[in-house]
Parts: structure tokens; sequence; C-alpha cells
């Protein structure tokens, strides 16, 4: 048992309040594939033998490459792809535990803000009735507790005043506001969990800005969870204290923020860090020492660690045949790669 | 006064550029008498809100026009010939992928899905060198593809086979292999990870030291563009309000939108927090009169109701009232605008 399954088997259910309010356990998101439209031809492992837990009131992100399966994580969470092994824990409950009553309840309890905001709000919805549907949808019978509620949540991102926009259409709103709509729906049902996945990697440097700080308002003030999912980490540190860096559909580092930045460990951790420009002209000037070539196949990833082919560190003979397991570098602070494996046992 | 360079010695000269849309209800001046000039084997990045004119100014550039076009003019050397002069025919023989070839916003999702990317990257090449043999093209195409990191045996496959990244190096494997002057590239990496992007910019890099190649980057990603800059041109609602060397300019905005736009980029070490500019970009239907950026600028005062001139402070350029003591002089015509370089 590495020493993280040891302090999972330690967490008693009678800490309610130290509970995570989200715990992922070994979870697996394969897609199958099909020849022919029904023979068996290998599985996508979009996500492979997950495990990590959101606290309450908490902001954590997830950051990786295209198509390392942070959306299929995200999905899963939502109860939106089945898992093909391993659970999700919403408040000690697995949600797919209790049919379909029950999984409709807990995802009245998350938010969601999709990928691609542009695509986000259904051009031919006034402002109102977009944020007035999932309310509805909520069995709020009420007219007037709705409309009050479409107000506050308006007043809470600073689409103000609200009555100049209720009867807007998105495209007559900046991407600055109509993003803050997009964040308003994810929040009007009161959710204790909110799921914002690239919320700003499409839009603007300065509205970016705009919405990076909204969300952070939001989340303090609600005193809200939350999963923040991104490829680019400069913006990690404006939201979240803790971040799980994922990788072909593994987390192959957990830490705070702070040591991600400053005392990174895996391999690819460092790439992540090393491909991003702060803005100085110097830049110009050298190559970015980057690990060339792309992301592994999930189809048939690399054995043992599926950085291996990228990584200039692999050590022979060990990262191409062994999967390395999470060792602990420092308290709160994991890593699954063979670098580590005497600093850890020491 | 810096010497205004002949024109034939740069890669790029801009003078007086106008591009102005027609819609049933009025004109959008989408570029409005933008002056500039490009040393060779350098690049200029524009940098800018979303409709600003960026990608406007880059359609200006390569003549790659929509219908509605309602004013066009102002004149562009390329590689020291003037072009806004030509008829279409002669521009599309001469001027087009042969001096300057464009990378549009997107492009990597524009390529023909039924045809292989060989014959994609082909097509520019049998266009324009007319009489090569197909041996010779095809080992262009292989040497292309090999420079800007196209796996050899990618040639043969289509378009979805292949991630965004490496579609992105085969639409700049395109507008290179006809070894052209100037390169005009929008928002190339925009869509992409991190990862990729800093791979994409390392071929671009490699490409201009290399082939001496000079580039238009257009982008509103400060900090990425960066990697590229020799120059910078900050655009705001058509109008040119900074031009500067990169040197300079990341270490000092000059133009109050500039010094904003720079404190939105996020930073991954430092303590400075967070900016956004308020309100946004005013439309192009109707600009306001006076300095376009009056309304969202916290330094704005009386004088900024009509329209600054641009000032020269050394080398670089400015389009701010705030400059009007220290400025070494104003700048109007064209001509010496586009002599000023950064
Ligand atoms: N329904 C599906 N069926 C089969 N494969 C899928 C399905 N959904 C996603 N995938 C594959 O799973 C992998 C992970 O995709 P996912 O969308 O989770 O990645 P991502 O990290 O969100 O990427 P991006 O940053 O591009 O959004 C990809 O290879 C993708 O092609
Ligand atoms: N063919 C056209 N007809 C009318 N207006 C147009 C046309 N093309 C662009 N515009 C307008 O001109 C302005 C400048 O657009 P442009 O695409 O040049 O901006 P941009 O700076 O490239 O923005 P982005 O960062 O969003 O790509 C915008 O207001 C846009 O709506
Ligand atoms: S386990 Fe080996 S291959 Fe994987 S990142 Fe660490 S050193 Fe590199
Ligand atoms: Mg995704
Ligand atoms: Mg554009």
């Amino acid at each position: 048992m590495s020493e993280q399954q040891v302090q999972e088997a330690a967490f008693s259910p009678a800490e309610a309040q130290d509970q995570p309010l989200l715990s992922v356990r070994h979870l697996k998101i394969w897609y199958e594939l099909k020849r022919f439209g029904f023979l068996h031809a290998g599985y996508v492992k979009a996500v492979d033998d997950v495990t990590f837990d959101l606290p309450r009131g908490e902001a954590i992100a997830v950051v990786g490459e295209s198509g390392c399966g942070k959306s299929s994580l995200m999905k899963a969470i939502l109860g939106l792809v089945h898992p093909h092994d391993g659970q999700i824990l919403f408040e000690g409950k697995d949600i797919w535990e209790g049919g379909n009553a029950a999984m409709r309840e807990y995802r009245m309890k998350v938010g969601y803000v999709q990928q691609d905001p542009y695509g986000a709000l259904p051009p031919f919805m006034t402002i109102r009735r977009i944020l007035e549907e999932p309310l509805i949808l909520a069995g709020i019978k009420d007219k007037e507790e709705r409309m009050e509620r479409v107000i506050r949540s308006l007043e809470e991102v600073k689409v103000t005043p609200p009555s100049d926009f209720l009867n807007k259409y998105p495209h007559m709103l900046s991407g600055g506001q109509q993003q803050r709509v997009v964040i308003a729906r994810a929040l009007i049902r009161n959710p204790k969990m909110l799921i914002a996945d690239e919320p700003v990697s499409m839009l603007d440097a300065s509205v970016r800005v705009e919405i990076l700080k909204l969300l952070d308002e939001v989340q303090q003030e609600r005193h809200l969870s939350v999963i923040y999912i991104t490829h680019d980490l400069s913006t990690v540190r404006y939201f979240s204290k803790r971040i799980f860096v994922m990788y072909a559909g593994k987390l192959i580092e957990k830490a705070s923020t702070y040591e991600i930045l400053h005392n990174p460990k895996h391999p690819y951790s460092w790439a992540l860090l090393n491909a991003i420009s702060d803005p100085l002209a110097e830049n110009a000037t050298k190559l970015r020492d980057i690990p060339p070539g792309e992301p592994p196949s999930l189809i048939t990833p690399p054995p043992g660690c599926r950085f291996h082919p990228r990584c200039q560190k692999a050590i022979q003979g060990l990262c191409e045949v062994e999967v390395p397991p999470h060792f602990s570098v420092a308290p709160n602070h994991d890593v699954a790669c063979w670098l580590y494996r005497e600093e850890a046992e020491a | 006064m810096v010497p205004s360079d002949d024109p034939r010695d740069k890669a790029l000269v801009v003078e007086d550029l106008v591009l102005y849309f027609q819609l049933t209800h009025g004109i959008v001046q989408a570029v409005d008498h933008v002056s500039f000039s490009l040393d060779k084997n350098r690049a200029v990045v524009v940098i800018g809100e979303s409709g600003c004119g960026k990608t406007s100014m880059g359609k200006a550039l390569t003549r790659l026009l929509p219908r509605n076009v309602n004013r066009y003019t102002g004149k562009v050397f390329i590689d020291g010939v003037e072009t806004m002069g030509m008829d279409d025919e002669t521009y599309r023989e001469q001027v087009r992928w042969v001096k300057i070839s464009q990378v549009p916003q997107a492009a990597m999702n524009a390529l023909n899905p039924v045809l292989k990317l060989k014959d994609q990257v082909l097509e520019p090449l049998l266009l324009h060198e007319k009489g090569i043999s197909m041996e010779d093209a095809m080992e262009r195409v292989h040497a292309v593809f090999d420079f800007v990191g196209v796996p050899d045996g990618f040639i043969e496959r289509y378009p979805f086979e292949l991630s965004g990244g490496m579609r992105q190096r085969v639409v700049i494997a395109m507008a290179l292999i006809t070894n052209p002057a100037v390169i005009v590239l929008d928002e190339p990496t925009s869509a992409l990870d991190v990862l990729t992007q800093a791979n994409i910019y390392n071929v671009l890099k490699r490409i201009k030291w290399e082939k001496g190649t000079s580039f238009v980057l257009i982008t509103h990603d400060v900090a990425t563009s960066s990697e590229l800059a020799d120059d910078v041109l900050v655009m705001y609602a058509g109008h040119m309000m900074e031009h500067s060397a990169a040197e300079e300019f990341f270490a000092g905005p000059l133009h109050p939108y500039a010094k904003m736009l720079m404190a939105a980029v996020p930073k991954l070490y430092g303590e400075d927090e967070l900016q956004f500019i308020p309100g946004k970009p005013p439309s192009l239907l109707n600009p306001p009169t006076g300095c376009r950026f009056a309304d969202r600028c916290p330094l704005a005062f009386e004088k900024c109701k009509l329209e600054p001139p641009t000032y020269r402070l050394g080398n670089r350029l400015v389009k701010c009232w705030l400059y009007e003591k220290e400025a070494d002089e104003i700048v109007s015509s064209p001509e010496a605008l586009a002599g000023v370089s950064a």
C-alpha cells in the first residue's frame, strides 16, 4: 500500500466536517471502440486510475495538455459518463448508487461552466430565459421568486443594472458579459460545487482577468468548492490553492499551487512551466526547452510511465517497464515519477 | 528625426493604410490610417483586444478582402515593391505567396478535408514556380515538412488524422514553401494548449533565424507574442496607438491602453495584481471622435476629446496627449511615420 492509500484507509466517516465534499477513487473512464459498429476493438483510456479529494470550500485546478482527459474527468464527475471502474463519492455517497432520482438531485448541487464559452449560450433565448430555465427545471413554480433570483444572480456577476439585460440576446453582450451570464447560470441553483472547464481560455486577455477575478470572488464569498480545468498554469495561481497535473489520463503530480510553481517535481510539470512565457523581450532570443513530440495514444498508451517516450530523465529498464506509483515527496505533495523512489522511501 | 530609410531596403513599408467595410447602416473603420515599417528579418507583433482591427490589417496587407470593402487605400511596399497600385492579377502572380504569404486566423481548421496534406502544400508551389518538376517539388515538400517538424509519413495523410498542433505546422509549411520575404500569422496558436504553442513558436523562431523571413504576427495574446517580437504595434479601434521595439515595450509600454493590456497578462511569478480594462472597445461603425480610448482611459483629460497626434520619443511612436511635453516631435506624414524604425 502506498502512503496515500494508508491515509485513505485511516479515514473514518465520523469526521463528517473534515470529509471532503467530493472524493474520486481509482476512477477509470474508458470509451469502448467498436469495429463494424459492434465488435470490441479496444478502449480509449481517457481517465485511468485517478484518485483525489476536493475539500469543502476550496478551489483546485486540474492542469494538462489537450486530450489528456480533463473534460472526460469532469463529465464523469457530473455523472454524464459511466465509469468503467472506480468511484465518485459526493458527501460520502457514490453518485451512481441510488438511481435516477438521486442522480438528478446530485446534479442540482453541481454547477457547470462548459468548455467553449462562445457556444455556451443559446443564441435565440433572452438572458432572462437562459437564467430562468435551470430554476424551472429545479421545480421552482413561483414566477416572482424566479425573477428575483435571476436579478440577484445578475447582480452577483455584476451584469448591471439587470433590467438593461433581461430582454437582451447573447450576441448583444460583450464577450465578458456573456461569460458572466454563463457563470450566473451555473450558480443560480446555489450549487455546492462548481466545475469550470477552461472558462477563460478562449477569451481576450482583459476579459480573462475580469472572469478570473469574478470566479475568485464568488468562490470566496460563497465558500464554494470549485474544480478549475485548464491547460494554462499561468492563470491557476490567481485562483486555486491546489493543483493536480494530468498527463495521458493519469494524475502525475498533486501539490499546492505554490509547490508546483516553486518546487515542481515531475518532468512533465517542468515542461508545462517551461512552456509559459511571461512577457519579456528576451523570450524571442532563445528556443524554449520543452519536450518534443505529442501526448501518446490513449488506446495503446506506452507501458511504464506514460511520459517516458518524451522524458529526458527516463531511467532505462525502469521507466518504460513499471508504472510509477505516487511517491510522497513532502506533506501534501505527491508525484508519480521514478526519480523520487529513494527520496520518498527515506 | 531618424532618417527615413529607402523603402526598398525594408521587408515591409506601410503608409497611410485604410480599410473600411460597408454595411447597410454605416461604414466600419477597421484599419484607419496606419503607417509603419518593418526591417528585414524582423518580426512585428500586432496586439490589441478582440475587434480592434488586427485581422483586418492582415487582410489589408495580403489583399485577402471581403466583398463589402468601402475603402482600401494607402501604400504597401513588400520586399521593396509597391503593391497597392497593382491590379489583382499582377498581385496574384507577383506578390501573393511569392513575396508575402498568410496563415489566416483558424487556418488549421480550414484545410481541405478531402485532400492529402502533400497536395495542399504543393499547391502554392506549383502555382508560382511554373515549370518546377514534380520531383523537385516533392523534394521541397519533404524538406519543408521536416523543417516545421511534421513527421515525413504524415504527407500522405488527411487533415482529420492530425492533431491541432500538427495541422498548424502544416499550414505554416504551406506559407513557407515558396520562401516569401514576409509571412503574416493571424492568431497562430490561440486555439492550442501551452506546450503546443511553445513548440510552434520554436518552429517560427527557427524559420526566422535560418531562412531570414520577416513576420507580421497578429495576436491578442501579449505574453506569447514576446516569443517572436522584435517590434510591437498596439492597435486600438483601428488606430495605431503605439509602435516600439520589443525591448522597450516589454520593459515599459507608453500608451495607457498598452499599459493596461500588460497589466492584464497573468504571470507565473511575481506579486503584481492582475487588472482588467473595464468596458469594451468602441464600435467601429461610428467610432468616437477624439482619442478612441478616452472613455476607458483612467488618465483621460480635457484634451482627449480631440484626436491626439502621433508623437515620437526616440525611436518610439505613441498616439496620446500625455506625451505632448516629453515628446521629441509630432510625426504626421505617413512617410515619416513609416520612417521611424522601432
Ligand atoms: N465519447 C468519446 N468516445 C471516444 N473517445 C473520446 C470520447 N470523448 C473523448 N474521447 C477521447 O478521450 C481523450 C480525452 O479527451 P478529453 O476531452 O477528456 O480531453 P481534454 O483534456 O479535455 O482535452 P482538451 O484540452 O482538448 O479539451 C481524447 O483522446 C478524446 O479523443
Ligand atoms: N467584412 C466585414 N464587414 C463589416 N465589418 C467587418 C468585416 N470584417 C470585420 N469587420 C469588423 O471590423 C472590426 C475589426 O475586426 P477584426 O476582425 O479586424 O478584429 P480583430 O482585432 O482581428 O479581432 P479578433 O481578436 O476578435 O480576431 C470588427 O468590429 C468587425 O466586426
Ligand atoms: S517516471 Fe521516468 S519517464 Fe516518467 S517522468 Fe519520471 S523520469 Fe521521466
Ligand atoms: Mg476539454
Ligand atoms: Mg482577428
